[in-house]
């Protein structure tokens, strides 16, 4: 998912506008709920408190209910993504080719956990189920770039690529 | 097709574009431009070849050459060689594993000799992205056929007598399905194909989507026809972009011509179908929780019935079939129920697609008929076990399955077969597992997957699998006790008794069908504190045996904390407080003088 372009994470009037017109330009908004913060985790990155109360008030419906369904579902995050997001399959093909190994030594090497982000906003980290490149197991993803086959001793080159 | 004398096809599947095959498509058609027979040769990127383990693919027609782990430089070398002079490119051959004779002809492939595709027909044979080459195989004609030649009670009967099962994991008989939907009558009605495809390490689902995204299309077109229905909705996971891609590019390229929308093919049959995205929630799978989350609510199961034939989408009768269950439908009415029925066991007709992973030689997507055995998908097909390890289980169903084992290798694979031997068809994940797994591990993991993703609407499955999977944890850290073991047990049939829906019903089933093939492994843990598969890292610890170690370092150079000291050509040491046990050293260590206990 492209952040936008001009704001980066920071909830600028421009990306607001973007989510408005949107929502506006919808032919029903019963039930759309779930389609809209797809938008919105598109436009802003994540969905911080303000995006969740602005996308309640323009539905008509309470926060409360908006904020059950990005908890619910793990595809909405909360948190603003590092600019060099990992994921490591967690899979069961990649579970058993080793990648818990892989897991943990990218938590070691950059000292945060499971959906943290590093402090520098660098690298986030996250686990996924199936990517569907199980041939390639275990497997991570930086960004959108995939690599296969990895083993905990490539982590420490996989992030230098990064810095 | 027949404007060119050859093909060359290229797979587009995410394992191979994850290892650059979109590249191989650009290089090959600039070296055929300069080389003046781009008029001659056409290159097209197509779904996935099912043998991702040697990805990326490159196939040539007529002559059925099977080129494996192709570089995007290999282009050149192709052009010039095969597709100009007529010689095969020896090196990228696929080679027998066990033979190490190269294989030039596709059809002799062990991988494949085996294998029946019809849900799989086209994945791998056309460029998912045109309709044109969809039609060129007799796509939709299915569709016309039911819509000028059938009435909606002849398609059902149909698709009754081809005894079709759904392949989303219930099996339940897909025309009684579609005739309970027809049977409600209602203004309105829906056909809901899902796509959410939950299983952690299975992509049959995925793989049709993007290397066939056509014949779901018309096979919901015909179940709209036949229940009464002209919306359609697919249910697909946002973590899948490229199958999201392909079906939104078919879903438009049928409407413009004119076999969704209004009036189609002139019969005044309107159907339409929209897209709608999970947000990566596997109870969302569930039926009756797509439905709610269809409807922007939560992915919650409700209680069983009323069920969604009778009371699904907004309240309207809604027929919900998987994706791989739709893929069968329009050659079943084309080559008709008979054919079907003919493949298959007694009860379970047909093939069944499998994702095929784990320690396994040949990784990937692939299609046998119904009643083949365990043994020959796993050591004809799938190549027997990497590095020559010894098998010891596979798991199917997914985390709502279970393992099963040596002694079940020659059982025809069916619904009901697998159901009696402890496990499950799911919908087609099968990992199979070598000496070096630890079953508790397995059954852990297992039951991680199903903590994290309990909807918490019922007690029994919140806090039944969190319980479950702590009491795993304790084993596998060798603090377990036997009381814990039998914990495990009477807590699994509780929560297999009280769970509201399938997700938590199943969930004990890892545990249930492992504890008792390998109570021994088990034991192990908990009265020696000691993990026989050696994988559990907090009963382990490496050392190096000072016999067999030369000094080459190579063990130093991996341990990526520092652990291992020695000099060259002397022997080396591993500082147990330092080591973090992540194994790189054991798997590099050419001379086995690296051991685990
Ligand atoms: C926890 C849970 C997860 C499920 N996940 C899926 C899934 O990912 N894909 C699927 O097609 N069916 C899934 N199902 C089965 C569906 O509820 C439903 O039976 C199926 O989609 C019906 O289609 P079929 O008859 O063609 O198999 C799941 C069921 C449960 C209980
Ligand atoms: S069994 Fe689990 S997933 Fe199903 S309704 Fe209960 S808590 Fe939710
Ligand atoms: S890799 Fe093996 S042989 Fe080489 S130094 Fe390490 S233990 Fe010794
Ligand atoms: S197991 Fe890992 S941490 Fe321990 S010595 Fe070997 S390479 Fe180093
Ligand atoms: S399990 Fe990791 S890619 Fe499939
Ligand atoms: S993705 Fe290319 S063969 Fe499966």
């Amino acid at each position: 998912m492209a952040n936008c372009e001009t704001c980066k994470n920071k909830l600028s009037e421009s990306c607001f506008r973007e989510l408005e017109a949107f929502i506006d330009g919808l032919e029903d908004k019963n039930g759309a709920v779930i389609s809209v913060l797809h938008k919105a985790q598109e436009i802003f990155g994540y969905l911080p408190r303000e995006v969740q109360q602005f996308v309640a008030k323009k539905l008509e419906i309470p926060v409360s209910k908006v904020y059950g369904i990005v908890s619910f579902y793990s595809f909405f995050t909360m948190v603003p993504k590092g600019e060099h997001p990992i994921s490591v399959c967690m899979g069961t093909a990649c579970y058993v080719r080793g990648a818990e190994k892989v897991l943990d030594e990218i938590k070691r090497t950059l000292n945060i956990e499971v959906g943290e982000t590093t402090p520098d906003g660098k690298f986030s980290l996250d686990a996924l189920r199936c990517v569907g490149a199980c041939g390639l197991a275990p497997v991570v993803l930086v960004g959108d770039k995939v690599y296969g086959r990895v083993t905990p001793d490539q982590v420490k080159s996989i992030l230098k690529e990064y810095e | 097709m027949s404007r060119y004398k050859m093909h060359v096809l290229v797979c587009g599947g995410t394992g191979c574009v994850s290892s650059n095959s979109i590249q191989i498509v650009e290089n090959l058609k600039k070296y055929l431009k300069e080389n003046g027979i781009e008029d001659e040769v056409q290159v097209l990127k197509t779904g996935c070849f099912g043998f991702c383990e040697k990805g990326p693919i490159v196939k040539i027609l007529p002559d059925n050459t099977f080129y494996v782990q192709v570089k995007p430089e290999d282009a050149e070398i192709i052009v010039k060689e095969h597709l100009i002079k007529g010689r095969k490119v020896e090196r990228l051959l696929y080679k027998e594993p066990n033979t190490q004779t190269a294989i030039d002809d596709s059809k002799h492939m062990d991988f494949y000799k085996k294998q029946m595709r019809v849900a799989l027909r086209n994945c791998g044979f056309i460029d998912p992205d045109n309709i044109e080459e969809y039609i060129a195989r007799d796509g939709y004609q299915a569709l016309g056929k039911a819509l000028t030649e059938m009435t909606p009670e002849q398609v059902i009967e149909e698709v009754k007598k081809s005894g079709l099962r759904g392949r989303g994991g219930g099996g339940f008989p897909t025309g009684l399905k579609w005739e309970f939907a027809y049977k409600n009558k209602s203004d309105q009605k829906y056909v809901v194909c899902n796509a959410d495809e939950g299983d952690p390490g299975a992509f049959m689902d995925r793989s049709i989507l993007e290397g066939d995204p056509h014949s779901i299309v018309e096979a919901m077109a015909i179940c709209g026809y036949a229940i009464g229905a002209n919306k359609g909705l697919v249910y697909i996971r946002a973590e899948y972009p490229l199958a999201v891609k392909r079906l939104k590019k078919a879903i438009e390229d049928a409407r413009e011509y004119g076999l969704l929308g209004k009036n189609i093919l002139d019969t005044g049959f309107d159907f339409d179908i929209e897209i709608k995205y999970g947000a990566g929630a596997f109870v969302c799978g569930e039926e009756t929780a797509l439905i709610h989350s269809m409807e922007g609510e939560r992915g919650e199961p409700t209680t069983k019935p009323p069920f969604p034939a009778e009371s699904g989408y907004w309240g309207k009768p809604t027929n919900v079939n998987n994706v791989e269950t739709f893929a069968n439908i329009p050659v079943i009415l084309l080559k008709g129920a008979d054919w079907f029925s003919s493949i298959g066991t007694e009860k379970s007709k047909g093939t069944k697609v499998f994702a095929l992973a784990g320690k396994i030689n040949n990784v990937g997507l692939i299609e046998v008929p119904m009643g083949t055995t365990l043994r020959e998908v796993i050591f004809d097909i799938g190549g027997g076990i990497k590095g020559g390890k010894k098998f010891k289980a596979v798991q199917t169903g997914g985390p709502s399955g279970g393992c099963l084992t040596e002694k079940d290798l020659d059982t025809p694979i069916d619904f009901d077969n697998l159901v009696a031997k402890g496990s499950m068809m799911g919908s087609g994940g099968m990992i199979v597992m070598d000496e070096d797994d630890c079953m508790p591990s397995v059954a852990k993991f297992y039951l991680e997957f199903t903590e994290d993703e309990s909807c918490g609407k019922c007690t029994p499955c919140r806090i039944g699998t969190k319980r479950l999977s702590e009491l795993l944890d304790k084993i596998t850290k060798g603090q377990g006790t036997m009381e814990d073991l039998e914990m495990l047990k009477t807590l699994s049939e509780t929560i297999k008794d009280t769970a509201l829906c399938g997700l938590g019903q199943t969930a004990p089933n890892p545990v249930l069908s492992t504890i008792d093939t390998f109570w021994d492994e088990y034991v192990a843990h908990v009265k020696e504190h000691r993990c026989p598969a050696g994988q559990c890292s907090a009963l382990l610890q490496y050392f190096i045996l000072e016999e067999k170690c030369i000094g080459c370092t190579a063990c130093s150079r991996v341990c990526p904390v520092g652990a291992i000291s020695g000099k060259v050509k002397s022997t080396h040491v591993i500082d147990q407080d330092k080591c973090i046990k992540c194994g790189a050293c054991y798997e590099k260590c050419k001379f086995s003088a690296i051991i685990k206990k």
